[in-house]
């Protein structure tokens, strides 16, 4: 048996080079992680809470927590409204949400799923502080004046007996008196509750519960919530609505994704959109479209010019490269607003044209606002990103091949297509990723050149978060975006290797 | 390609000449319309084409009056200021994490380095719009994430000066991390292990060895940060409010909108600063590579 090494402070040398290594490991994440922290933070969380966003859908279960519970036993095959017990709770949820104003954000947010349901929310918002339930409140003031001290509410919902005995009056009152506090700043032992919680309270002395001073309920003529939500809009009795209420209930919903591929969950599980309502396929197909027509034409625009480039002399190379790298360097917005001159209906090339006279003077060309504007303002945005690394690959490629292959008896297209474009593959799919992957997510260039006709999925996305306010779809349609981009980077990341990207020649 | 053999048939040389055509036709198409922009610039009507006056190179047809309106109108004024606060904060802030983790990750031994690798460079894949999105929802309600729900933090990076920054130091920062690694592939790591040798310590070493040698890649990662950010406007729309309006936003503004044709005065100053960058980073390409040159590899 050999003898252990020894290293010079008297360790077995194994585990001192361990050690060593250890400590470069060390040091080596010590300098990354500064750096990674701050791209979680600023950039990684961003992206997970809008991967988050696309799923949540805590606004209801928020909003109206007592109507989502009631509804629980409600069969939404069953073609009528539910029942009383939902529409007290909705009556409670209602408003308290008013004071918290967010009644009117639930609404647009199921406006999205059933429109008319916004409004709905609005009006009923407007009226649900004088619903005439005043017969409660009377009857308990009446039978004794306790039920109108603010500070005997107080002491018995600090009691825990009386909480037990009256679970949806304790209910009614923890939310009113929560709401007092955040929303209104008030203290809630010297306000007197509010109607809704006598309504909750009636209930309970239906139900037989023990009322801290008892009270005859009997003589109350119950008053009916459903009629008077009905009475402001009498849609509230349409089992439509409930429908829609009952299935974005859940804390977590698929609807934005089958929102964002035209689908949509209907009575019987998901369903097509109606037909005028069917736009994001459509979108998302065009924008794949217009991504590989403007790789296209990077692809027969850049060949030439990286060949050209690859075997001319170093210098001329190096003279002719800055007119690639000028348009690499220049400012987007610079290069779009060049296009957005040069295209227009009064602009250079169409005076050009028919200077020419290839066009008649009332009959100019429509180059702008269409999806010719976007593929020619995008195709020379994105030529170089094409050109560099095709620029690099060919420049490997050893030009005595071609010469062997000439001397072989190949024709100058043979030689070209057997010999040198085989080689040159790499380049193109390189370059044909990247190209694909910056134009499937551009913005502003389609914003500004594409009109109606030739905007991409971003320009959509971006109209969700700052116009219809519809963030969740937003998200969504972002998430599927990603999920595309993220194949294509993997894809990059095997071809290429993301270590080999090279800037600028 | 250099040059045509002199045994060359007329087929062979119509097709040498005709390619030739074909790649001055591409690269005027490159060059052209950003070309086009410079006289158009000094147009004295507020039109977007020649006018007949500039056709004939009659000097009424050419004024100044655009870049006065730029360097007098206070919108445009106001653009240029948050413009030039952001962009060299965001810089800075990129260029100096970026550096320490690019030495990082070019050490011989670093777990994980490709997922770290991939998540580093990941802003310049993800598209911006998304990136915006991910930035709009999250930094107008920053939060720590836990296992127990979430801990909302009592403040918005929406609309803020630094919650600009930051965004635009997060794009930035792939373009340091890919050019900085770029040069210390060809750096001789035995440098610094000589200067460890006689005794200096390791901020010595990175101030007086390391730094001098990758300090051109470390500046051209700098211009692209740079220009990343001075550029950048999907972000900035999202993220800022009308106080960090920058350049390229009053510029996409107008384009949208009213379009002036100060735009076009802009657009030229733009080109003017690109021209200059791209100098610069051609500069700084060929030092780096005379550098490497010297030491062995």
């Amino acid at each position: 048996m050999s003898e252990l090494v020894m290293a010079a402070d008297g360790r077995p040398l194994k585990a001192s080079l361990n050690r060593a290594l250890r400590r470069q490991k060390l040091r080596a994440l010590a300098l990354i992680a500064p750096l990674l922290i701050f791209i979680l933070v600023s950039f990684v969380m961003p992206i997970a809470d809008m991967l988050f966003r696309s799923v949540e859908n805590e606004i209801v279960g928020d909003t109206l927590p007592r109507t989502t519970q009631a509804l629980k036993t409600w069969d939404p095959s069953a073609d009528q409204a539910p029942g009383e017990e939902v529409f007290d709770a909705l009556y409670t949820d209602m408003a308290l949400a008013v004071e918290y104003k967010s009644h009117t954000r639930l609404g647009s947010r199921l406006n999205y799923e059933k429109t008319g349901i916004a409004s709905m929310f609005r009006k009923s918002g407007r009226r649900v502080s004088k619903f005439k339930t005043d017969v409660y409140k009377d009857t308990f003031v009446a039978a004794d004046a306790a039920y109108s001290d603010a500070g005997q509410w107080e002491r018995w919902m600090s009691d825990a007996e009386i909480r037990a005995n009256l679970p949806v009056t304790t209910d009614a009152y923890d939310g009113w008196a929560k709401m007092l506090v955040e929303a209104e700043g008030d203290v809630p032992g010297e306000e007197q509750p509010w109607n809704f919680v006598y309504a909750a309270l009636y209930q309970d002395a239906v139900a037989g519960a023990e009322l801290p001073i008892a009270v005859d309920v009997s003589a109350i003529e119950p008053v009916s919530i459903s009629a008077q939500f009905a009475a402001v809009d009498d849609s509230w009795l349409d089992p439509d609505v409930w429908r829609t209420i009952k299935t974005y209930a859940p804390k977590y919903t698929n609807g934005y994704f089958l929102n964002s591929v035209d689908l949509m969950k209907g009575a019987e599980g998901i369903e097509q959109r109606p037909d005028n309502e069917k736009i994001y396929v459509v979108l998302f197909v065009r924008t794949m479209i217009m991504s590989l027509s403007i790789m296209g034409m990077c692809v027969l625009l850049g060949y030439p010019i990286a060949w050209l480039l690859a075997n001319l002399k170093d210098r001329t190379a190096n003279l002719l490269m800055i007119l690639v790298l000028l348009p690499f360097w220049t400012s987007l917005l610079v290069r779009t607003s060049a296009w957005k001159v040069l295209l227009q209906q009064q602009g250079v090339i169409n005076d050009l044209l028919v200077w020419i006279g290839l066009v008649a003077d009332d009959n100019r060309l429509q180059l702008i606002n269409n999806q010719t504007g976007t593929i020619i303002a995008m195709t020379h945005i994105l030529l170089p990103f094409m050109i560099l690394p095709l620029y690099s690959v060919m420049k490997t490629i050893p030009p005595s091949y071609l010469r062997a292959a000439k001397s072989l008896g190949a024709t100058n297209w043979t030689a070209f297509w057997r010999v040198y474009f085989p080689q040159s593959v790499p380049g193109i799919g390189a370059g044909c990723i990247l190209v694909f992957i910056l134009a499937i997510g551009y913005y502003i260039t389609p914003e500004l050149v594409g009109g109606t006709k030739g905007v991409f999925i971003s320009n959509r996305i971006a109209y969700h978060i700052s116009s219809s306010l519809n963030w969740g779809l937003a998200a969504a349609l972002g998430t599927i975006l990603l999920v595309i981009v993220m194949a294509l980077y993997w894809a990059y990341d095997k071809i290429v290797g993301i270590d080999n990207v090279k800037l600028g020649g | 390609m250099s040059g045509l053999p002199p045994y060359a048939t007329t087929g062979q040389r119509a097709w040498y000449y005709s390619f030739r055509v074909i790649c001055g036709l591409i690269f005027f198409f490159l060059i052209a319309p950003i070309m086009v922009i410079i006289p158009l610039s000094f147009n004295a009507q507020d039109f977007f084409t020649f006018t007949p006056e500039m056709l004939s190179f009659d000097p009424a047809g050419y004024s100044t009056k655009h870049y006065e309106d730029f360097f007098t109108n206070s919108d445009w004024q106001l653009a240029l200021r948050n413009s030039l606060k952001i962009a060299p904060v965001a810089t800075l802030l990129s260029v100096s994490l970026g550096t320490l983790a690019a030495i990082g990750l070019s050490q011989s031994h670093v777990p994980f380095r490709r997922a770290i690798m991939a998540t580093l460079i990941s802003p310049m894949i993800v598209p911006l719009i998304i990136s915006a999105t991910g930035m709009y929802f999250f930094y107008s309600n920053p939060y720590i994430p836990t296992p127990f729900g979430k801990i909302e933090l009592p403040f918005t990076l929406t609309g803020t000066y630094i919650g600009v920054v930051l965004a635009h130091a997060a794009l930035g920062i792939p373009f340091v991390i890919i050019t900085v690694t770029a040069t210390l592939v060809g750096f001789d790591k035995s440098l610094t292990r000589a200067a460890a040798n006689m005794g200096a310590g390791p901020v010595t070493t990175f101030f007086r060895v390391q730094m001098p040698l990758i300090l051109p890649g470390v500046v051209s990662g700098g211009l692209f940060a740079f220009i990343t950010s001075f550029d950048e406007v999907v972000v900035v729309l999202f993220v800022g409010s009308a106080g960090q309006k920058t350049l390229p936003w009053q510029m996409f503004t107008g384009l949208r909108e009213q379009i002036s044709p100060t735009i076009l005065a802009v657009a030229t100053i733009l080109i003017a600063v690109s021209i200059a960058l791209l100098f610069v980073v051609e500069l700084l390409r060929r030092r780096s590579e005379r550098l490497r040159g010297l030491s062995p590899s």
